[in-house]
């Protein structure tokens, strides 16, 4: 054996679907991010319930590289379904990892890979007579042995086990005992691999949550009231998690009531009006939902942006169109959340990159829906939402105020304030309004679709309508100097390539443009933040020819944007396209970009240069 | 506040109740309706049972759909807060605004292609859940706005203007409100003042669900020969099961009818609903009786209207999610955001 790969490989689970695989594969990444070793790891999973194929890929890398790597160094293989597919996905010379109880023809195996297992049925068996009790302790069973191969320290793993079951003590033995079984059958039995782990301090302090999670807990810091919803995957687990966030921090001490409202609607044009109903009303409202409901709500992000009342929609995207890929992710929403709706409309995006964001952006989304009632998006996708991300910790100024916009109070109707529900009396383009029941006399209007003027009163001249719809474009205007910024990283060079990227595409991102860069390929690198585009990103473009567009939909949907919003010209922003469902991966970026830059390479130098 | 000015003019109704509030405090802008139309009348009939009851005009949410019946809030109640939302989706969003603040008074107000058509999901769903709310259907049996389609209410047999017949069975939407657990359903008709006022006091003081199907004659579209939404032939079809008066709570009743045909039902505020009964067998505290009577008349032809059923000690959707007290609309910073040393504790649980 020559020196062994340190933290720097990936692991891949194939599991059945329900047999308990998901809490023994989290004991070892977690068991690995106690060692102070960067994870990344991510459930792929097909949209059945029972007895179907799941599988979860666990990157680790002590670089800190937290995008899908791609390929597989050790296939732990536990669901004989998937066999076949299984064994073809691991790397040439790399490991497979199977259950030895029964006897496999070679066929089933390949050549040109390593095989390792256990008995672990076998040993099940002979330890326990109860079948449900086989299964769960197979799956810490193996935990244990690659325990043992890789390097995780027991008590680590110890630990972990007696915190997950805190409060039922008697799982705690049942579990390590299972641990152990697995861990001193690989301890006689199998031999180190080409790869090992080792205790670093590459993790900080940072957390290992889920996007949805962390967007939910955004939503309670933001002081959302109301949330309504109707159940879609992958944005399900962000309004349980809201529901299991307010149980903990919303409940009355004194009298156990609900400082909040969860409703379950019929459908998602009923969860948006209720959202829109309690925004008008002057709660914070949320939906979660994902690209087949964002279409059913179209009439009503309409109404928000033109009668100009917060609300709130995480959009947790998958692949689309129609059912599409249901469990697969994707950022394929871009266009249809900034364009939503008919007529002359469009809204504000948050686009988060990490659950770190989500949470930020999730208590930020209500900030700016107050302040530019209007429709604010939140744009996730499966990949952060649903998975566990290594993320910085949640942070929160305590003598932060929430921002609920301009409201009139009772108290400045009654000094005689004017009021005009769509006058523009600051030049923002952000009108006072008044929440009903405020004052007995003054302030009270008349809400609605239909077109009126500064005084709410309706009214179908043409003059009217235009500066209402003006003073909408002069609020999306104010609008950009509220939305995050862009983050610029520039090359060590200059160079004239840039790259703009957004989302979960973040994190393979930042591994593909140190990779690039090893290859002497300088790029200058844009992360967009929101929408609409503040000014620095079309500086950003006009500096940088051409602009690499790194993103998840077929259709390039961030560059078209681009194109219309900042009105570059098409040929300067080149797409770079990833959207077979699974998430992009930094070598998939790097093979795209320096082909590009290859061939941009071979121009003619006036060309390349204008 | 009223931005078009109206002709001012003397009239005994400019006497001012408890609240100091006049009738004419209660009306709105000037309708643009058809003159005749049967939307007005129920706008008048609003504007008296708030009148009635003293309540503050801005006390009141005025919510309705898209349709000449949705237009009418604009017509009462000016001094309230008003939202003429999406088509057929008034429910949802005075769901979501009574989360908000459940100290306001919910006025639901919709149409029957509203209701019974687009908005039938939102409809059934909204009483389902039993939002505190009047739910005012004004149901002329066609698209008013839309000019003269058959609406899903009309009956099987009716002959639209152009001499188009009919042949969709007919969604009876007081049937439909009783199955789905309304406390509160009444029937009425546009062009009955005495009855549909008190229906629509005791739906205010109602805690829950409460319903009315208005008749409500379309007079462009609706009110030819042949139509069963007309007002010659609601007049002639209509059966009044029971007359009501609503006592408030701070009133003394006084019993004035013999014994047997006088009902008085208590509701969650105290106020008092005396009904007096026209067809004494009618029993308006049992859901399905209720249902069993409807159907039997409704077959004969009779439109059945009165005070139909009533839950007195209903509960509500904020009884069921177990709100505050306080209007979640006014929950403080403090009530609201956990703060950092929370967040470190979550921090920790996720390392
Ligand atoms: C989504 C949508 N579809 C269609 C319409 C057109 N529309 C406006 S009102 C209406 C029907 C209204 O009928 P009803 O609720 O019975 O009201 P009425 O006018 O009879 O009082 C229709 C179809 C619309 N406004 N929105
Ligand atoms: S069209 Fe019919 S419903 Fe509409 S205003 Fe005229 S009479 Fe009333
Ligand atoms: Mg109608």
């Amino acid at each position: 054996m020559t020196d062994a790969r340190i933290n720097d490989f990936v692991v891949k689970f194939a599991n059945v679907n329900g047999s308990g695989s998901a809490s023994a594969n989290g004991l070892f990444v977690k068991s690995i991010l106690r060692m102070g070793v960067p994870v990344s790891a991510r459930n792929i999973f097909p949209s059945n319930i029972q007895g179907l194929p799941t599988w979860y890929e666990v990157r680790v890398s002590e670089a800190g590289w937290l995008g899908r790597r791609g390929g597989v160094d050790l296939m732990v293989a536990m669901n004989p379904q998937t066999w076949a597919q299984d064994v073809k996905s691991i790397e040439p010379n790399q490991y497979l990892f199977y259950d030895t109880t029964k006897t496999l023809p070679p066929s089933a195996f390949r050549e040109d890979i390593r095989i390792i297992g256990a008995p672990l049925t076998e040993i099940c068996n002979k330890t326990y007579s109860d079948p449900r009790q086989r299964q769960l302790f197979k799956n810490i069973m193996y935990v244990g042995a690659l325990a043992q191969i890789l390097g995780i320290p027991t008590e680590i793993a110890e630990q972990l086990i007696s915190e997950e079951f805190a409060s039922k003590p008697k799982l705690i033995d049942a579990n390590v005992n299972a641990f152990h079984l697995g861990r001193s059958w690989a301890e006689q039995n199998l031999a180190p691999l080409d790869f090992r782990l080792a205790r670093a301090d590459k993790v900080g302090d940072r957390i290992f949550v889920e996007g949805n999670s962390a967007a939910a807990l955004g939503a309670v810091y933001g002081g959302a009231t109301v949330c309504a919803w109707y159940p879609i995957t992958p944005s399900t687990s962000l309004a349980e998690a809201f529901e299991k966030y307010c149980k903990k921090f919303r409940t009355d001490p004194d009298t156990k009531q609900n400082r909040f409202a969860i409703v379950q609607g019929e459908d998602e044009i009923a969860s948006i009006g209720i959202v829109v109903g309690a925004g008008w009303n002057g709660a914070r409202a949320f939906t979660c939902t994902s690209g087949p409901g964002v279409s059913l709500m179209q009439e009503f992000i309409g109404l928000s942006y033109f009668a100009e009342i917060p609300a709130v929609i995480f959009d947790v995207q998958r692949g689309g169109p129609s059912t599409g890929m249901p469990t697969r992710t994707q950022q394929s929403d871009i266009l249809a959340a900034a364009y939503a709706s008919h007529g002359d409309t469009k809204h504000p995006l948050l686009l988060p990159c990490d659950p770190g964001e989500c949470f930020e952006f999730g208590a930020l989304a209500f900030d700016l829906a107050d302040r530019l009632q209007t429709m604010i998006f939140v744009m996730l996708d499966l990949d952060m939402g649903m998975n566990e991300w290594l993320t910085p910790p949640f942070k929160w100024d305590d003598a932060k105020k929430l921002d609920r916009g301009k409201v009139m109070t009772a108290a400045e109707l009654e000094a005689g304030r004017e009021f005009g529900r769509y006058l523009d009396v600051d030049g923002d383009g952000i009108p006072y309004r008044t929440l009903p029941g405020e004052h007995p006399t003054k302030g009270a209007y008349f809400t609605r679709g239909t077109s009126r003027d500064e005084y709410a009163r309706y009214t179908e001249e043409g003059a009217a309508y235009m500066r209402n719809m003006q003073r909408l474009l002069k609020k999306f205007e104010t609008a950009k100097s509220l939305i995050p910024k862009p983050i610029r990283r520039d090359a060590k060079r200059r160079t004239p390539y840039g790259v703009i990227y957004y989302g979960s595409t973040a994190p393979a991102m930042d591994e593909a443009l140190a990779a690039l860069e090893a290859q002497g390929r300088h790029i200058d690198a844009l992360r967009i933040r929101g929408f609409p585009f503040e000014d620095s990103i079309a500086d950003f473009i006009r500096e940088h020819d051409p602009v690499f567009v790194v993103e998840q939909n077929r259709d390039a949907q961030l560059r078209k944007l681009l194109v219309n919003e900042c009105e570059v010209h098409p040929a300067r922003l080149v797409p770079v396209l990833h959207y077979e469902g699974a998430p992009i991966t930094a070598r998939f970026i790097v093979q795209e970009i320096a082909e590009r830059m290859r061939a941009q390479e071979k121009l003619p130098h006036s060309e390349h240069a204008k | 506040m009223t931005y078009i000015a109206k002709p001012k003019f003397r009239h005994p109704d400019l006497e001012p109740n408890t609240r100091g509030f006049t009738r004419r405090d209660y009306e709105g802008k000037v309708s643009t309706l058809c003159a005749g139309c049967g939307h007005d009348s129920i706008s008048a009939a609003i504007i008296q049972a708030v009148y009635e009851l003293d309540l503050e005009p801005h006390r009141i949410a005025k919510l309705s759909g898209i349709g000449c019946s949705s237009k009418t809030p604009d017509y009462f109640l000016g001094l309230s807060h008003g939202f003429n939302s999406v088509h057929g989706r008034m429910p949802s969003v005075l769901t979501g605004a009574n989360l908000a603040n459940r100290d306001l008074i919910y006025l639901g107000v919709s149409g029957d292609g509203d209701s019974a058509s687009i908005g039938f999901g939102q409809f059934a769903h909204s009483i389902r859940r039993a939002v505190n709310m009047v739910y005012i259907v004004e149901n002329n049996g066609v698209y008013g706005l839309t000019k003269g389609q058959f609406s899903a209410t009309s009956d099987k047999g009716s002959k639209s203007k152009r001499g188009v017949v009919n042949h969709d069975a007919p969604i009876d939407l007081v049937t439909l409100a009783l199955d789905l657990g309304a406390t509160y359903v009444a029937r009425s008709f546009s062009g009955d003042k005495h009855q549909l006022v008190p229906l629509i006091k005791g739906a205010i003081l109602h805690h829950g669900a409460a319903f009315i199907d208005c008749l409500s004659p379309c007079v462009a579209f609706n009110n030819h020969e042949g139509s069963t939404k007309a007002y010659d032939y609601i007049r002639n079809h209509n059966e009044a099961v029971n007359r009501l008066d609503v006592i408030e709570p701070r009133e003394t009743i006084e019993i004035d009818h013999a014994p047997g045909t006088l009902e008085i039902v208590t509701q969650h505020d105290g106020s008092k609903l005396r009904l007096r009964k026209i067809h004494p067998e009618y029993d308006p505290s049992d859901r399905l009786d209720a249902l069993a009577y409807l159907a039997e008349r409704q077959s004969k032809g009779e439109i059945v209207t009165g005070l139909l059923y009533v839950d007195p000690g209903a509960q509500d959707l904020h009884d069921y999610q177990n709100t505050v007290a306080a209007p979640l609309n006014t929950l403080s910073d403090s009530q609201l955001v956990p703060g950092s040393s929370a967040l470190e504790k979550i921090n920790a649980s996720l390392r």
